[in-house]
């Protein structure tokens, strides 16, 4: 048995090599196990009754009809499940003082949002489950409809839930001056030469993963095995199981291939409760795949928040303060982390700026929508779309260049790290270096010139450029610092790597990537700690009965925390196998040098013994060293000490008709600093995605809702996923300072373009127009918002919708936190 | 019911099949091939993309009775005699992410190059406009095509940059697993 090949020379390092993905070779030739393609034997298919009306009390439910039809085998109401289902858990009470009205996974007596599921049926079909929902007959007593934040926390407003004092969930503060990481932000204020104000809304958007949620869940007497098109398989399954009684121990969570997620997956959703329910009332395999309609009316939403900001300034162009207040939209419920997005952004809305004094307030609100949850980013655009839109602002009032008061006031590179008024120290990076490259990428200086000659001569196609500068905390997390943020979890993350007897190499990790490359960056990880060949490594993850620990995949974490836990393991092994190599080399440990996969003795050449040998001399075990248990396998565990901070630049050219109010972008050149580059092919991928989302934020996307709380665009004609046609080519670049925080260096990359590109975008097109006396213009920005910004003022207004036709709103009279000047 | 004759990737079946029933569903749930995939219900996202009788068709606005004595190839069997350049090219620009969109993806790509064996970068991008993808922003999925189109028409050029800052460094080595499935 030669389980060892000869190696002719060192190998070339893998980390920084565009490797192309092993994951493809599945997934170009449809060799995939998506959740829905799951057949088990006996398996019945489940269909959701849902709600119709977005409030309302459930006078009766008939179900008759429902059981008599074809194929039916069982339905279940909301009082059938009533004394079982228990609440779906929201892991983060941002405050002690936090209501949380409890979530059920099926209504009983009430319903809050449109969609919500009201019954479910059980059949040997799927079309014959789905057959049978029109023949659900439930009768409804309305209730007034909770659809407006400003309305809903205004007093004596109508309650999403009555047996709450008010719309309001929750209160947060971050005060600069009281935690000692800032200044008096009221006394900046006063003091300040100018102040702008401005209230700025971030849209409801949908994640819209391209493979809609399905759940297989199999009993197998006392034990059962969720398969689940998530994010999440191990906090689903600790969630899972306290949510249903189900011992942990019993209960076996799988996340096979993953068609996507962007936080859309990062839930546990009433329907895997259900779905483990039925399956155990009636000891049958089920299923349940949503459809398109289900997905977005039902699956969590994103962003949903109206900003108020000012910021303070000197007449130089010193920023002195910043002042922000949040209404954050939570829908009817608190799912996951519905509370905690936003305070994920709290400490982001300074970005790279040094602002001596900063206060943040949110107010959680009930609304009869479908709850907000994660969503690409999550917190972090928000924050960023507000202060990069309000630099521009304050350049506006100080007659500044917007690119000269970003560098007036942004860290310089000589001053990381650095501890920002939020509190958060900032680990590395050259802000100007990366905004250099990206104004040679987008052309800049030819481009204001040609701004300037438009505008010279009334040219009825305008251009505009928007700057971006950004950064995000990523790597989430450290866990004393959620522990400090009172999240219901650690943000460490796990690995284990082992050595099979003929040298191949299994890596197990917790981090559950669903299209991010984990199998590929892993593997690349891997070969270069150990000296294997990027070929010979499996990458394991997304069981928990394969990955036993794991924290899985979101915030931009897998490769700064989990990728660190399998380094970690890798060098772990390699203390293992020096012991071994000693042993068999009869050499001292110390007196070993280990390069390219082989333990040799210092200065004794043509000694050596490889590791894959080891491998193989450690399952025979029959030449050990005295006391070491025969085993060179190890686990790894990383917490982070601090988050990782990527950074970039952002630019957008774009042209704006100001007789059609169509915009067009002519060109987005971007720079990223993600820290160590793994795979330049994966991160380049990661970017040009997040582009995308950002900018589909920007010019397309709007979950919306009409006055009775029905979802106006519930489908993919009515919610524009932006196609090919409708996104521009992307020049992007990377600066690289390494990440100090873990042994990789990288920083995170998943979020990064999402969360950047989308006040470039925005900041652009008021550039272009902001000499015709407009201000701010509502996302995303239609032709129909832009060209009423343009002639008739304000931000454009609503969208239209079913039932509000278009009512053009001037949002300028909104009022604001503080007298701030306007 | 009703009995149709079809050809599925190379196989013959015949099926009984409600009127109802779309070809997708029929792929999927008759035949096994899960391949392709469902990704809306409004053919809006073409996930589900599929050959019949040579044309991209998008299988959910398609009834399996229309299928009938027709051929239709979905992914398992485009690339029957190894790796189809598209699939080949889709991996070698990391013209995917998450996958999903993937099958229907190549399918459509496929027919549009039939069409236009040269396209430029908007005419690609126009040409699979039909086809959604959450994961890429595209730009990878249109060097794909290109660099495919380049291969299959065979004289060498290779794709133009059309003057785009030049791709992420690429080494050309293809993952050894892939091409030695082919």
């Amino acid at each position: 048995m030669t389980a060892v090949e000869e190696r002719t020379g060192a190998p070339t390092p893998e980390i920084g090599k565009a490797r192309r993905r092993k994951e493809d070779a599945r997934l170009i030739t449809g060799k995939t196990t998506w959740t829905d393609n799951m057949v088990l034997p006996g398996m019945l298919h489940l269909a959701v009754v849902r709600s119709p009306v977005a409030h309302a009390r459930i006078t009766s439910v008939d179900v008759e009809a429902v059981r008599q039809a074809p194929g039916v085998v069982a339905v279940y109401t909301g009082r059938d499940l009533a004394e079982e289902q228990g609440s779906l858990p929201c892991a983060w009470p941002v405050t002690p003082e936090m209501v949380n009205p409890g979530h059920p996974s099926i209504a009983v007596d009430q319903v809050n949002h449109v969609g919500e599921a009201v019954a479910v049926i059980v059949a040997r079909s799927k079309v014959a489950a789905q057959d049978a929902v029109e023949l659900a007959d439930i009768d409804y007593e309305p209730l007034p409809v909770v659809l407006d934040m400003e309305e809903a926390v205004k007093d004596g407003a109508d309650l999403v839930h009555d047996h709450t004092e008010s719309n309001t969930s929750y209160h947060f503060v971050f005060d600069a001056g009281e935690m000692g990481t800032g200044g008096d932000t009221e006394q900046a204020f006063a003091e300040a030469d100018v102040v702008v104000s401005r209230r700025l809304v971030q849209q409801r958007l949908i994640p819209a993963f391209m493979e809609p949620r399905s759940v297989v869940v199999q009993p197998q007497g006392d034990n059962y095995t969720l398969w689940s098109s998530t994010q999440i398989p191990h906090i689903l399954r600790v969630m899972a199981a306290m949510v249903t009684g189900i011992p942990e121990h019993k209960l076996r969570v799988v996340a096979p291939d993953v068609g996507g997620g962007f936080g859309g997956k990062l839930q546990v959703n009433p329907e895997e409760i259900l779905c483990l329910l039925i399956a155990r009332r009636l000891g049958k395999p089920v299923k349940w795949t949503e459809t398109r309609s289900e997905s977005l009316m039902t699956g969590h939403h994103g962003r949903d928040q109206v900003q108020y900001v000012d910021v303070a300034a000197d007449r130089e162009g010193n920023l002195k303060g910043l002042r922000v207040r949040l209404l954050a939209d939570m829908g009817a419920y608190l799912r996951l982390v519905t509370p905690g997005v936003p305070i994920l952004g709290a400490f982001m809305f300074i970005g790279i700026y040094k602002f001596p004094a900063y206060r943040f307030e949110c107010d959680g609100v009930f609304t009869n929508k479908v709850p907000t949850d994660a969503y690409r980013g999550a917190g972090r655009p928000e924050a960023t779309f507000a202060i990069e839109r309000i630099m521009d602002e304050l350049a506006v009032e100080l007659g500044m260049d917007p690119l000269e008061l970003r560098r007036k006031n942004w860290i310089q590179a000589s001053e990381f790290p650095f501890t920002t008024a939020a509190g958060l120290e900032y680990d590395s990076g050259d802000y100007e270096t990366a905004t250099q490259q990206a104004l040679d990428l987008l052309g800049y200086d030819a481009l204001r010139a040609e701004q300037q000659r438009r505008r010279e001569s009334n040219d009825p196609v305008q251009l505009g450029i928007g700057i971006s500068t950004f950064t995000e905390m990523c790597g989430l997390a450290p866990s004393r610092v959620l522990g400090s943020l009172s999240y219901g979890a650690g943000g460490w993350e796990q690995a284990s790597i082992r050595m099979l007897p003929t040298g191949k190499v299994e890596v197990v990790t917790g981090s559950t990537p669903h299209g991010q490359g984990h199998e590929t960056a892993w593997s690349q990880l891997v070969a270069d700690q150990l000296g294997v060949p990027f070929e010979d490594i499996e990458v394991l993850h997304g069981d928990t009965a394969i990955s036993s620990r794991g924290m899985d995949t979101y915030g931009s974490r897998s490769l700064v925390v989990g990728g660190s836990a399998v380094v970690k393991a890798a060098d772990k092994v390699i203390a293992k196998a020096r012991k071994v190599a000693a042993h068999l080399l009869e050499a001292s440990e110390d007196d070993l040098d280990f390069s390219a996969g082989s333990f040799s003795v210092r200065g004794t050449p043509g000694s050596g013994v490889s590791i894959q040998e080891i491998a193989l001399a450690t399952f025979a075990s029959h030449n050990f060293p005295e006391g070491m248990e025969p085993s060179i396998d190890a686990d790894a565990t990383f917490d982070p000490e601090n988050f990782s901070f990527p950074h970039g630049t952002h630019l957008c050219a774009m042209e704006v008709d100001t007789e059609t109010g169509f915009v067009k972008i002519r060109k987005y050149a971007c720079v990223d600093d993600v820290g160590t580059i793994v795979n330049p092919l994966i991160v380049e991928g990661q970017v040009h995605g997040g582009l995308a989302q950002g900018i589909a934020q920007a010019l397309y996307e709007e979950a919306v809702y009409d006055a009775d709380g029905n979802l106006t665009t519930g489908t993919f004609v009515d919610y524009l996923v932006p196609a090919a046609s409708d996104l521009p080519h992307f020049d992007t670049g990377n600066t690289v300072h390494a990440a100090p925080g873990n042994p990789i260096g990288a920083k995170g990359v998943g979020e990064a373009g999402c969360i950047a590109s989308t006040p470039a975008v925005v900041n652009a097109a008021i550039d272009a127009v902001r000499h015709l006396g407009v201000t701010d213009i509502r996302m995303p920005l239609t032709p129909e918002r832009v060209w009423r910004a343009i002639h008739a003022g304000g931000d454009g207004g609503d969208r239209a919708s079913a039932r509000t036709n278009a009512q053009a709103v001037d949002s300028s009279d909104a009022p604001s936190t503080a007298g701030g000047a306007q | 019911m009703t009995r149709i004759s079809v050809r599925v990737d190379g196989a013959s079946y015949d099926d009984d099949v409600e009127p109802r029933t779309l070809l997708v569903h029929y792929l999927r749930e008759q035949l096994g091939k899960v391949g392709t995939v469902v990704g809306c219900d409004t053919s809006n996202c073409g996930a589900c993309t599929v050959h019949l009788d040579g044309e991209a068709v998008k299988s959910c606005t398609v009834f399996a009775v229309q299928a009938d004595g027709a051929e239709v190839t979905t992914i398992e069997g485009v690339g029957q005699d190894g790796l189809h350049p598209v699939q080949k090219a889709f991996h070698e620009m990391h013209g995917l992410q998450c996958g999903y969109c993937t099958p229907g993806m190549i399918m459509a790509s496929i027919d549009l190059l039939g069409e236009n064996p040269d396209p430029s970068d908007d005419e690609v991008r126009e040409g699979i406009e039909g086809n959604l993808c959450r994961c890429t922003g595209y730009q990878n999925i249109v060097r794909a095509v290109r660099h495919a189109a380049a291969e299959m028409r065979g004289d060498g050029s290779g794709p133009p940059t059309d003057g785009h800052a030049a791709p992420a460094q690429v080494d050309t080595a293809a993952a050894p697993h892939v091409v030695g499935q082919a």
